[in-house]
């Protein structure tokens, strides 16, 4: 255990700030490409099939994390095959695995008669409850994520702005598009122990959404949007510290405060902006 | 460019029928049609996003899905196509068009980065460099993504209605560079649009396409006098023909 002040004296208090760190960093960087492709609830669809995975887990009696990891990157990959193909409209897609992943979830719950604290921690988050081990793999993903999306947000970047052009350079913006879903997989594990599959996409979408009022560019939105998602996750924990609070919901209302000031003070920044 | 009777079907919908037409190297070549005669179709299949169902387009002697080089196409799409209020800079934008060249992952060096301001200034937009695409006019965005599509160097540059909803003075400084391409460079221009009053004086040949045919191949000029007759689109050609001669209430139709 390392030497910290109050809030963060204690280990379980230094577990939750390894772990919402970790996700209040990496899930901005990949939220940042969903909202400019619209796909701002993707993080929301492969949350609730993730919940499946870990309902699948508890039932067979493997570690949910893995279970879930699994039924993330399968969905990701999925929606990502029926959004390219014209399958489906990417809401159309999203709203399908939503459904059927909080069903599954619930009956593979029902099955192994695990409607407890267990399965629940992961429906709203238990950043408090983490061991070490689950903080290390939050932290290994987390780190991961970023590394991945630092070397590779310039074809990211181009095939967000310009799929069709980016295709003509010969960019490969298939493996690019895929490479995005499963990060996003990845992000929803990382993120389902911190904030709960129900607020996955939050930390995803909202300090991204505040970043762009402000930021002048690209790479730009991608640091503000890291660092709000940074600053809520810390204060998001002091305040659930402080008054008792649940962690989870209090780092993604954190966040919205922070959208919220950025929204209107953006529109003084940047007159005659319209931004989503 | 060399394309032979290609033709391409939606189901039982025939879009494309037998278009042949070549075009040679540093030649400035307009694409020109009513909205449904099959240029965006016929646009993709020389990209190489589709291939062809049947006759055969090639660029450099290869199917355009085989070239290598991809650099050497450069495309600028409707402005439609562009996520548009996306947080980037031009900077960042014509960037991204460098990527053809040094791959999606690798950091640009200090000549890519020259190719980005030599593309700026060519294009006059590097006095917004470090402004967000989305703060500019229509026009100004438009000249951005020529810049975007210039920056790597490409010996074809193929622009789908690059003009639409731009500014004359844009216009201007988008036929200067253009031409400056064809001429200083030896670029191959193809130009789909419904606006050819800017560039009529410096295109080499007018390719018309209705209803998936090519129902005339030839120059501006002959096409002022003799194309009305063709029945293209009526709507369309008073656009075509805005600044020349003839007006809408001269067309023999």
């Amino acid at each position: 255990m390392i030497p910290l002040p109050w809030p963060f004296e204690r280990q379980y208090m230094q577990l939750a700030l390894m772990g919402g760190l970790a996700v209040g960093i990496s899930a901005p960087l990949v939220g940042t490409f969903l909202v400019q492709k619209r796909l701002s609830l993707m993080g929301d669809g492969i949350g609730h099939v993730a919940f499946a995975g870990v309902a699948a887990g508890l039932l067979a009696g493997v570690w949910p994390i893995w279970t879930a990891l699994g039924a993330a990157a399968v969905s990701a990959c999925t929606i990502e095959w029926l959004r390219s193909r014209g399958r489906a409209g990417g809401d159309l897609a999203l709203a399908l695995f939503f459904y059927v992943g909080i069903a599954s979830g619930v009956v593979l719950t029902g099955l192994s008669g695990s409607l407890n604290g267990g399965i629940l921690s992961y429906l709203f988050g238990s950043i408090l409850t983490v061991t070490p081990g689950d903080a290390r793999s939050i932290a290994i993903l987390g780190f991961t994520t970023a590394v991945v999306v630092i070397i590779g947000w310039r074809g990211l970047f181009s095939a967000v702005l310009d799929e069709e052009a980016a295709r003509v350079a010969g960019l490969p913006v298939d493996f690019l598009n895929l490479g995005l879903a499963a990060l996003t997989a990845v992000i929803v594990v990382a993120a389902m122990q911190v904030v709960g599959v129900l607020l996955v996409a939050a930390l995803m979408v909202l300090p991204v959404g505040a970043a762009q009022r402000f930021s002048p560019s690209f790479k730009t939105t991608l640091i503000i949007a890291s660092a709000v998602g940074a600053t809520s996750a810390v204060v998001g924990l002091v305040a659930a510290r402080q008054w008792n609070l649940a962690p989870g919901g209090t780092i993604v209302l954190v966040a919205a405060v922070i959208f919220i000031i950025a929204a209107v003070g953006g529109r003084w920044h940047f007159p005659g902006f319209s931004r989503r | 460019m060399a394309v032979d009777a290609l033709s391409f079907s939606y189901g039982s919908d025939l879009v494309l029928d037998g278009v042949t037409f070549s075009i040679e190297a540093s030649q400035f070549v307009a694409l020109a049609g009513p909205n449904g005669s099959g240029k965006s179709t016929l646009l993709r299949v020389l990209l190489g996003l589709t291939p062809p169902a049947a006759g055969s387009c090639r660029l450099w002697g290869v199917d355009p899905r085989a070239v290598a080089e991809r650099w050497r196409i450069g495309y600028v799409a409707q402005r439609s196509a562009l996520a548009d209020d996306i947080p980037a800079t031009v900077r960042e934008v014509v960037m991204a068009g460098r990527l053809a060249r040094r791959g999606w992952w690798r950091r640009l060096t200090a000549a890519d980065l020259k190719a980005v301001d030599e593309a700026m200034e060519t294009l006059a937009v590097e006095q917004w460099a470090d402004r967000r695409l989305s703060m500019l006019s229509g026009g100004q965005q438009q000249r951005a993504l020529i810049a975007k599509a210039l920056v790597a160097g490409p010996d074809l540059l193929i622009l789908d209605e690059p003009t639409a909803g731009v500014d004359a003075d844009s216009q201007r400084l988008f036929r200067n560079a253009l031409v400056g391409m064809v001429r200083d460079r030896s670029v191959t221009v193809l130009l789909v649009s419904h606006e050819f009053a800017a560039v009529a004086d410096d295109l080499d040949r007018i390719l018309v396409l209705k209803q998936g045919r090519i129902v005339f191949e030839g120059l501006p000029q002959q096409l002022t006098a003799t194309g009305v007759s063709l029945g293209v689109h009526t709507y369309d050609l008073p656009v075509w023909l805005e600044g020349r001669a003839m007006t809408p209430d001269d067309l023999p139709l």
